[in-house]
């Protein structure tokens, strides 16, 4: 089945169609509720970092709250007869709110937290990049990273050979053998591209961890990254293309888990969109690897064998915790590994966006603003006295975060915390 | 039939239809567009997590508190404030036993409504000086933002000079400007007063059954 990425001609009318096809009672109920009482823009790191107005999580909504009110909402026919409805959305508009809606917000849905109505912006945004997409004002680093996964399964076109020559690299390093297409395994592990390229050691950490709490796993050969760049995007139909071939996979092999890696948006597409954009659940379970790892901790399966002294901060994923409700898991799995834990402001579910999320990252354009962002970050880590290392499970997150980094030329490493458990596994034969 | 007389007569009921008939409408109009259906495994409950929004959502939240306290002092002021007038001023509770429920209770002293009056509007002005002298509510803010604020400012405003009862023509303006601001009501911005539970619980659904509320 072909999958189009881009419309034929950009168009107004396009978009507004598909902002309507996205309005249910909740989306609705979020747009016809906002009091403009501007608080979601104190909890926006775009907005903090700049104090752009624009930059007001709730105004990013405009275009699609219009075409709500012109088309949609209660009394929206009499409020046309009489010229009171807002005015039909342009092209001219929408190319303005791109950057908005793709550039300086990351659905991290911190302002989501703040809104005294419980407005769901990061869901109604998500919703909005649909007719963004359909209009054809979506930025083209993410088309270009759309077209790449649609051709190769990764955003970064990253092949198979790419996974076979990782698995190598880390069986050579741990003397483990990784398992590759085991049909019947109990759990399937797929990778974020940015672990597959950047960060290939996380495929030793989980060997060792695995062998020790003897799990039962595989990599598949026909589906094995789990960035879903269409969830990024805005479209449901790139999204769900993606989504099928992990599904496919996981299927084929009769697994009875897929781990869902260190990787945010991913683990809202697999768990939680997924089997919306499917149509149906899945015949296996969505775990997320940290829910794995604090279930195997508790289970005495997986052992730490001592503790890491330095200064060390969780930067915990939006995706994963504010928005994934994973929240209790990587609090527990530091505390285990981390002598010196240091707890910055905010932390848990009120914690500060890495400034790259929801395809921020893969939008060129938008990276001087990313950077900007980070300022933020910056800030509650010196609040917080200052920190060795910043510990993360997403592998997106870690990137921006160690590009911002070098950005403001600080020297400050970033680690996985599936990795940094992996180095304080109990040795074998036990803790003697 | 007096100035008085028509508007606590045909205007009164006029409004009221308009109020009741409308807002209920516009909540049918929200809801009639359904949801979609969950087909994820939850990990919590997606009911308890609403309730949690609802009640969460209500207080002001300590981690933002330093950015947002001129807000969350106004918004309390004059909620708090027009609530207590609404429901416990002696006139209301008048017309809340006379003509509406049939029961009254006790209604505030003067100075306490004094008070109230002065809180609720020390709010609705801190909250709308803010709107416009802000950078980031000038430009959120819409016609409809203004006019419901001016709207229930002279609808209080005008509930303090008829507070003596000295004339009927003052009672009349009063009820006259609520009428309005009643007739407003269902078609404004003013409607958040019910659909905020349909927000808070809709999204509070959502994270709950992923097992956070936010």
């Amino acid at each position: 089945m072909t999958v189009h990425t881009r419309p034929e001609k950009p168009s107004a009318e396009a978009a507004v169609q598909a902002f309507l096809g996205q309005i249910d009672a909740s989306i609705a109920s979020y747009l016809e509720t906002c009091v403009h009482c501007g608080e979601c823009a104190e909890a926006c790191h775009f907005y903090e970092v700049t104090k752009d107005p624009r930059y007001t999580p709730t105004w990013k909504l405009q275009p699609m709250v219009r075409a709500y009110k012109r088309h949609l909402a209660p009394f929206s026919g009499l409020k046309r007869a009489l010229g009171l409805a807002p005015s039909e959305v342009t092209l001219d508009e929408l190319e303005e709110w791109s950057e908005l809606v793709y550039d300086a917000c990351t659905m991290c849905a911190r302002c989501t937290v703040v809104c005294p109505m419980g407005i769901d912006i990061a869901t109604a945004i998500r919703r909005m990049r649909e007719g963004m997409v359909a209009a054809g004002v979506a930025p083209e680093g993410l088309h270009e990273a759309s077209d790449r996964a649609l051709n190769t399964g990764s955003p970064l076109g990253l092949t198979l050979r790419v996974l076979q020559k990782q698995i190598a690299d880390q069986e050579k390093e741990t003397g483990i053998p990784v398992p590759v297409d085991v049909k019947g395994a109990d759990y399937l592990v797929i990778l974020s591209a940015m672990e597959l390229i950047g960060f290939p050691e996380v495929i030793g950490a989980l060997s060792r961890i695995f062998k020790q709490a003897n799990v039962s796993w595989t990599f598949s050969s026909a589906a094995f990254e789990a960035t879903n760049v269409g969830v990024q995007i805005g479209s449901k139909e790139i999204a769900t293309s993606l989504l099928g071939r992990v599904v496919d996979a996981a299927e084929a092999l009769e697994v009875k888990y897929l781990i869902s890696p260190e990787c945010g948006h991913a683990y809202g597409a697999l768990k939680w969109e997924g089997p919306n954009m499917m149509g149906r659940n899945y015949e296996f379970e969505v775990i997320h690897i940290l829910e794995l790892l604090e279930e195997l901790r508790l289970e005495g399966r997986l052992r730490i064998g001592g503790k890491d002294s330095r200064r060390l901060a969780f930067h915990d994923p939006c995706q994963i915790v504010r928005r994934g409700g994973v929240v209790a898991e990587p609090r527990n799995l530091m505390a285990a590994v981390a002598a010196n834990q240091v707890v910055t402001a905010h932390a848990g579910i009120n914690n500060y966006c890495c400034g790259g999320g929801g395809g921020v990252s893969s939008n060129h354009r938008a990276e001087e603003l990313r950077f900007k962002a980070f300022a933020v970050k910056k800030r509650q880590l010196e609040e917080a006295g200052g920190v060795d290392a910043l510990v993360t499970a997403c592998a997106n997150c870690r990137n921006v975060l160690e590009e911002a980094i070098d950005e403001y030329e600080m020297d400050l490493p970033v680690l996985s915390l599936t990795e940094l458990l992996a180095e304080y596994l109990e040795p074998e034969g036990g803790a003697g | 039939m007096t100035f008085l007389e028509w508007t606590e007569g045909p205007l009164w009921y006029g409004a009221s239809a308009i109020f009741v008939v409308g807002a209920a409408w516009r909540l049918f109009g929200i809801l009639r567009l359904g949801r979609r259906v969950e087909l994820s495994r939850p990990r919590a409950s997606a009911a308890s997590g609403a309730l949690a929004a609802i009640v969460r959502h209500a207080l002001p939240r300590g981690e933002y508190v330093e950015r947002t306290w001129y807000h969350v002092v106004a918004g309390y002021l004059f909620h708090l404030g027009l609530f207590a007038l609404l429901l416990f001023a002696a006139p209301h509770v008048a017309f809340i036993h006379d003509r509406l429920l049939g029961v009254g209770w006790t209604p505030l002293p003067r100075w306490a409504f004094i008070v109230v009056a002065e809180l609720a509007f020390a709010g609705l002005i801190l909250l709308w000086v803010r709107r416009i002298c802000d950078p980031v509510m000038r430009q959120i803010s819409d016609r409809d933002d203004h006019l419901g604020t001016w709207l229930t400012f002279i609808a209080m405003l005008t509930g303090c000079l008829a507070l003596q009862e000295t004339s009927p023509v003052l009672r009349g303006i009063h009820m006259l400007c609520v009428e309005v601001w009643m007739v407003y009501f269902p078609f404004s911005r003013l409607m958040h007063a019910f659909t905020w539970v349909l927000s808070r619980g809709f999204m509070g659904a959502n994270y709950g059954r992923r097992g956070v509320s936010p």
